[in-house]
């Protein structure tokens, strides 16, 4: 559990500089945008002056690296701006949408992992079977299928064919509004108020989208998987184990696995962050109302300020994911320094 | 002719630069084709772009003809496909949507490799800030994940296929520069450019002509792997209305007009899912393929 103190620093130092990366690049987008934020507030038939006014008020014409400077002390105080569709603070819109979106990727990761790694693990112990081959067509399907697609077809089968889950949206129409949110996981809160009806409704409205997002990431992590216990499952050691006259499953999981863990930690990881991907084209199918629906709308109405700041959120959350794994196999695989 | 070219390719002896590199490329094509998988999805890519590039001759009408009176039509003889909410016939649209499938993914790899292997070979060479500054940039658009950048580099670029691109390829290339510098690093120091050096070459005649022609193998395969990723980006670009704009029959654009119709008519939307699911298939299936035959660390 030794943490190299030199090694650690500069990583936070590169992540230091990623983040202030990610903020140079929402800033730019939102620089190049094709609608004028000036025109936007004071309208098409605004007179020259009140345009030239309007512009120097809200900083438009000072320096870009001052401009810059602003957007980033505004972003640092949490104030990402306003969104013009829905009149709020985005901060407190995204606040509002993002529990929807991580209880979606939550979920759903968690089901990956639990059959994803034992796949993983098989088709590397039958490497070259059909079993294998099996698993890795499975995979490589899930690799090749854009999320919208299966989800689509996912709602056209159960839903409309067989009427085995509910429609799109988290919750049935007269569950909305019952149950009072605490942490925003509309699972969590209904157990919290103790509405076994609400919480069945809202684990019934999940279970399409969670199936659906958990291939996905299942394709990945069994690949990794596989790939991992194939190296680990090279190992001399493997053969010392194996000479010993150790059962196939002790030899599996009791010596191979254990050194796939660490790594597998690191895949579960991003795989989280990759989720978050996904979630945005699942929530337009499902109308799921998380952040990836919320940016879609943004998008569509042209509305850059909720845009520019799900795009930080999210590359944030991208960023420090990735220094958890980072870390994460630093503390608990010794060989790494 | 045939077993002339074997014997000549696979002489153990090369006598010239050509034989040797024809030998290579003979082995990797045999190599390749023991791999059933592979061998499908070669079949398939094969297939898609002779029917993309021929749709003018194939398809039956044009993709942009309406039959107001003909809407929503079942799958018959003279539709194969159906139609669509506007009489128009999907299989042309399929045809023609997969030249513009085809020519983002096209546009898109030509901009990206060239740029990620300059990137990662100029940083493996010469190492220090340079290496440092470039991979911090690199660093920064990695941490973004794909669709999402591109969402938001469309959305400033004002959505259509040009900006797809763009959007796309911007986001493609952090990858590609991480490759080449790992396969520079472990070049530079070999003693065959130290040999080069000695002769008087300078940096940039080394990293143009010496390391980065070795970098070409892992970013083929990473290509063909990447292929599939593009398009269902592209296609989710499309879906999401932020890609090809309609009319274009993008195949994505074409699902998401579909979707309103898809509780009852759901054939509208089947078969360019079903299009969009064979084709990165086929290029998934190869690039697994090309994978284990160029790349033997990592299978």
């Amino acid at each position: 559990m030794t943490l190299n103190l030199k090694s650690f620093g500069s990583l936070l130092g590169s992540v230091l500089v990623t983040l202030l990366g990610l903020a140079i690049v929402t800033f730019m987008i939102g620089r190049v945008m094709p609608v004028d934020p000036v025109i936007a507030a004071v309208g098409d038939n605004a007179p020259e002056a009140v345009v030239r006014q309007a512009r120097a008020e809200m900083g438009l014409d000072d320096p870009i690296l001052q401009q810059f400077w602003q957007y980033l002390v505004q972003v640092l105080h949490g104030d990402f701006g306003r969104s013009v569709l829905t009149h709020n603070q985005v901060a407190s819109d995204i606040a509002h949408y993002f529990p929807a979106t991580m209880e979606l990727a939550t979920v759903a990761l968690f089901l990956a992992a639990v059959i994803g790694v034992p796949l993983g693990i098989w088709a590397a112990v039958r490497q070259g079977s059909v079993t294998d081959q099996v698993i890795r067509v499975v995979c490589l399907a899930g690799h090749s299928v854009p999320v919208f697609v299966l989800a689509l077809i996912g709602l056209l089968v159960f839903y409309v064919g067989l009427d085995l889950v509910p429609g799109p949206g988290r919750q049935g129409i007269i569950f909305e509004g019952m149950v009072p949110t605490v942490t925003g996981f509309l699972t969590v809160d209904s157990l919290m108020a103790g509405d076994m009806g609400a919480f069945r409704d809202a684990v019934h409205h999940m279970l399409l989208p969670v199936c659906i997002l958990s291939y996905f990431s299942m394709a990945y992590i069994t690949r990794m998987t596989r790939a991992f216990m194939l190296g680990a499952l090279k190992g001399e050691y493997i053969v010392a184990a194996r000479a010993k006259g150790l059962s196939s499953w002790t030899v599996v999981m009791g010596h191979a696995f254990p050194n796939v863990a660490v790594q597998l930690i690191t895949v579960l990881v991003l795989t989280y962050a990759g989720l978050l991907e996904g979630a945005v084209v699942t929530e337009t199918v499902f109308a799921w109302p998380g952040l990836g629906q919320y940016l879609t709308t943004s998008l569509m109405n042209g509305d850059m300020n909720p845009v520019m700041g799900t795009t930080l959120l999210i590359g944030c959350v991208y960023v420090g994911l990735n220094l958890l794994a980072d870390l994460l196999y630093r503390v608990f695989d010794p060989r790494v320094t | 002719m045939l077993s002339d070219f074997r014997t000549w390719a696979l002489d153990d002896n090369a006598n010239s630069r050509r034989q040797a590199a024809w030998g290579r490329r003979y082995r990797v094509w045999l190599a390749l084709k023991g791999n059933p998988l592979a061998m499908i999805g070669l079949v398939i890519i094969v297939a898609c772009v002779a029917l993309a590039v021929l749709a003018p001759v194939l398809a039956p009408y044009d993709p942009a003809m309406q039959e107001l009176g003909n809407r929503l039509a079942k799958p018959s003889v003279a539709h194969p496909l159906g139609t669509d909410e506007l009489g128009r016939d999907i299989l042309s649209r399929l045809l023609y949507g997969g030249r513009v499938t085809l020519g983002m993914v096209i546009a898109v790899v030509v901009l990206v490799a060239p740029l990620g292997l300059a990137v990662g070979a100029v940083a493996g060479y010469f190492g220090g800030w340079v290496d440092t500054c470039l991979m911090r940039v690199t660093d920064v658009f990695l941490a973004f994940p794909r669709l999402i950048l591109a969402l938001a580099f469309v959305a400033a670029l004002s959505p259509g296929v040009q900006s797809a691109i763009l959007a796309i390829a911007l986001t493609a290339w952090p990858p590609y520069a991480r490759i080449a510098r790992a396969e520079t690093l472990t070049i530079r120091g070999t003693d065959f450019i130290e040999a080069v050096h000695m002769t008087g070459a300078s940096s940039w005649r080394i990293v143009a002509r010496h390391v980065a022609p070795l970098c070409v193998p892992s970013l083929i395969v990473r290509v063909t792997l990447d292929m599939s990723s593009i398009i269902i980006t592209a296609a989710s670009l499309g879906f999401l209305g932020m890609g090809a704009q309609p009319p274009s029959p993008e195949w994505g654009a074409m699902i998401a007009t579909a979707k309103r119709f898809i509780l009852d008519q759901y054939w509208v939307a089947l078969s360019p899912c079903i299009a969009i699911l064979m084709i990165s298939l086929a290029f998934n299936f190869l690039g697994d393929g090309l994978r284990d035959v160029l790349d033997p660390k990592q299978s």
